[in-house]
């Protein structure tokens, strides 16, 4: 599961929906692997005003990954005048797509009820005192 | 310049529904000169177009429906007609044509000629004078007579004559046969239409699809095909995870579009783990129609069940490791309508929703004949029609059927709109309804499957009058 995944992500359970500590969901004790992917400036272009910056922070310091800049970048800042992709936006690119969560859990700030992740798939189902 | 269409003769219903979403997709206005479900020949016209011949390009370089497509040089309704109309739209173009390479060729919907008469009406065009070599493999130009024969008729009733200026989309067929797949189930979709409905979704690089359920990842698959960053969920995480390497992430390797998957998490609809911000540009599903096992979500109808369950070694179950959770019946009905109303949260502005349903269902009560009426006529239809679902805040785009032998199944595109043109009456009026809904599936505690799903019914009644 790519790590851009987790920014989409909140706790399953309706009495955590109005709960702004449902979201993010923390990961835990997360297998992180690295998978090499061809950089797309107009997905990350598009995705970035959909994204909350302070979330992704969250995330990916809680990850133990490098620190985001205090606020999200200027998607104008994404290429060099030669139109290369600047370091802001491969920066980008590695967190968002190329870092992969293969195991570990998710745990909800609202309620802690942990979401395993097993083979990069998380499991959201509940159980029926939860639903 | 008209353009002319060579559609397949195949879901014919799906065929203008995705020219237009193509043309939205890449802002390319035309208008429809003519279009019938009874012939796999159209003509449109561009409007506001430099350059017309690109814009023919562009617009069916990626349609699954369309074969090909010629810029018009002439129609009629006999060759009389056809050549003189060739006279008028295109004399001053000949000179263009008359020294380079070409080839005549035939496409008559059912119609045929022997090849003498071929060669003879391909005479009677030598008024164009085109003097370049004929070739039969690449040449310059490809002229293409068309003739439009009602089924039987000695005579065909249209003819065209056209260049032939692009290609559709229908190699990607090949590509995604799902013979050739990696990871498939008996329920995959065949490449044909879900490359369709990728397409109804407006498909395309920077944009990002969501299947619902994804299965084996049939949709998610064909719309990073098209270039789309894709994700999706599924109650049966065995379904995402597959077997012994083949599962969804391998068909995504399989067609090189790994970057393109975001991921997919085991996860209930009504229960769903994804954000309700506006941030999804497409949601694509077929959803299931419970043939089998009849439709399910989380939770238990007996009220004890619904309490947190404790082993006897004092653990709750669900913290166990093989802990499967209860799963309780859900009426199709209620499943689309929540299919609605969870795209409306989540679509951006002109997003779109393109879902698959089985058109009928069984009649509501088949019993409820009083007695001593007869028997209603046989040529009654044999199934209600489920009305395709409404949202305040979705327009139907499209609606198109696919036909099976005992039933079939409609495609229905809805677009996200702006929330200044959405009615806030409506929008209410639409919230109360589904709060009564939900109350009353609350108490719903002797419900079957059976009940709630009329084409689960239907199926195992064999789609037969009752
Ligand atoms: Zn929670």
């Amino acid at each position: 599961m790519k790590l851009l995944t987790l920014n989409f992500l909140t706790c399953a359970r309706k009495t955590c929906k109005t709960n702004p500590a449902a979201f993010p969901l923390h990961p835990r004790e997360a297998e992180l692997e690295q998978i090499e992917a061809e950089i797309n400036p107009l997905l990350i272009q598009n995705l970035l005003p959909r994204i909350n910056w302070e979330v992704l922070k969250t995330i990916s310091q809680e990850l133990g990954l490098p620190s985001l800049p205090e606020s999200a970048p200027d998607s104008e800042d994404f290429m060099t005048e030669e139109g290369e992709p600047t370091q802001t936006l491969k920066d980008l690119h590695t967190l968002l797509m190329e870092m992969n969560v293969q195991n570990g859990k998710l745990v909800c700030g609202s309620c802690e009820h942990e979401y395993a992740i097993k083979e990069g798939i998380a499991n959201f189902l509940l159980p029926s005192h939860m639903v | 310049m008209e353009y002319l269409i060579r559609f397949v003769q195949q879901h014919e219903t799906f065929r203008k529904p995705e020219v237009e979403a193509l043309a939205e997709l890449l802002k390319i206005k035309f208008r429809w000169v003519s279009y019938s479900d009874d012939t796999p020949f159209a003509i449109i016209d561009f409007e506001d177009t430099e350059n017309p011949t690109k814009a023919a390009r562009d617009l069916v370089s990626r349609s699954i429906l369309v074969s090909k497509m010629y810029e018009l040089w002439g129609r009629g309704t006999d060759f009389d007609s056809l050549h003189a109309d060739i006279r008028n739209r295109t004399e001053h173009i000949w000179p263009d044509y008359q020294a380079s390479t070409f080839r005549f060729e035939f496409d008559s919907y059912h119609g045929t000629h022997p090849n003498d008469e071929k060669w003879r009406l391909i005479e009677s065009f030598s008024y164009m004078k085109f003097t370049g070599r004929i070739v039969m493999s690449r040449p310059e130009n490809q002229f293409i007579v068309f003739e439009d024969y009602k089924l039987d008729a000695p005579k065909p009733h249209n003819v065209f004559f056209g260049r032939e200026v692009a290609e559709g989309g229908r190699k990607a067929m090949n590509k995604y046969n799902v013979k050739k797949r990696h990871y498939i189930a008996t329920t995959s979709m065949d490449a044909e239409l879900s490359l369709v409905t990728a397409n109804m979704a407006l498909s395309a690089p920077g944009t990002i699809a969501y299947d619902p359920f994804m299965g084996t990842g049939s949709f998610p698959v064909s719309c990073a095909h098209f270039g789309a960053a894709v994700f999706g969920s599924d109650l049966d995480g065995r379904s995402i995870r597959g077997k012994k390497g083949r599962n969804v992430a391998s068909n995504f390797k399989q067609y090189g579009t790994s970057d393109l998957y975001l991921g997919g998490v085991t996860a209930d609809l009504t229960n769903s783990p994804i954000c309700s911000g506006r941030f999804l540009d497409a949601i694509v599903c077929d959803p299931p129609y419970g043939v089998r096992e009849g439709l399910k979500v989380l939770g238990h109808v007996k009220e004890k069940l619904q309490q947190e369950v404790i082993l006897s070694n004092g653990v709750p179950a669900h913290l166990q490791s093989d802990y499967v959770p209860p799963k309780k019946p859900y009426s199709f009905v209620r499943m689309l309508d929540d299919i609605l109303d969870f795209s409306a949260i989540r679509l951006v502005d002109g997003g779109r929703l393109c879902m698959w349903m089985p058109v009928a269902g069984a009649k509501e009560d088949p019993e409820a004949t009083p007695e001593g009426l007869e028997e209603p006529a046989k040529e009654e239809p044999e199934a209600e029609e489920y009305a395709i679902p409404q949202h305040p805040a979705l327009a139907l785009v499209a609606e198109s059927k696919q036909h099976f032998n005992k039933w079939s199944r409609r495609l229905i595109t809805y677009r996200r709109l702006q929330d200044s043109e959405i009615s806030q009456e409506a929008l209410t009026a639409y919230g109360m309804q589904r709060l009564e809904l939900q109350a009353s599936n609350q108490t719903g505690e002797t419900t079957r499957a059976n009940d709630l799903n009329d084409f689960r019914k239907k199926y195992f009644e064999g789609f037969k009058n009752p």
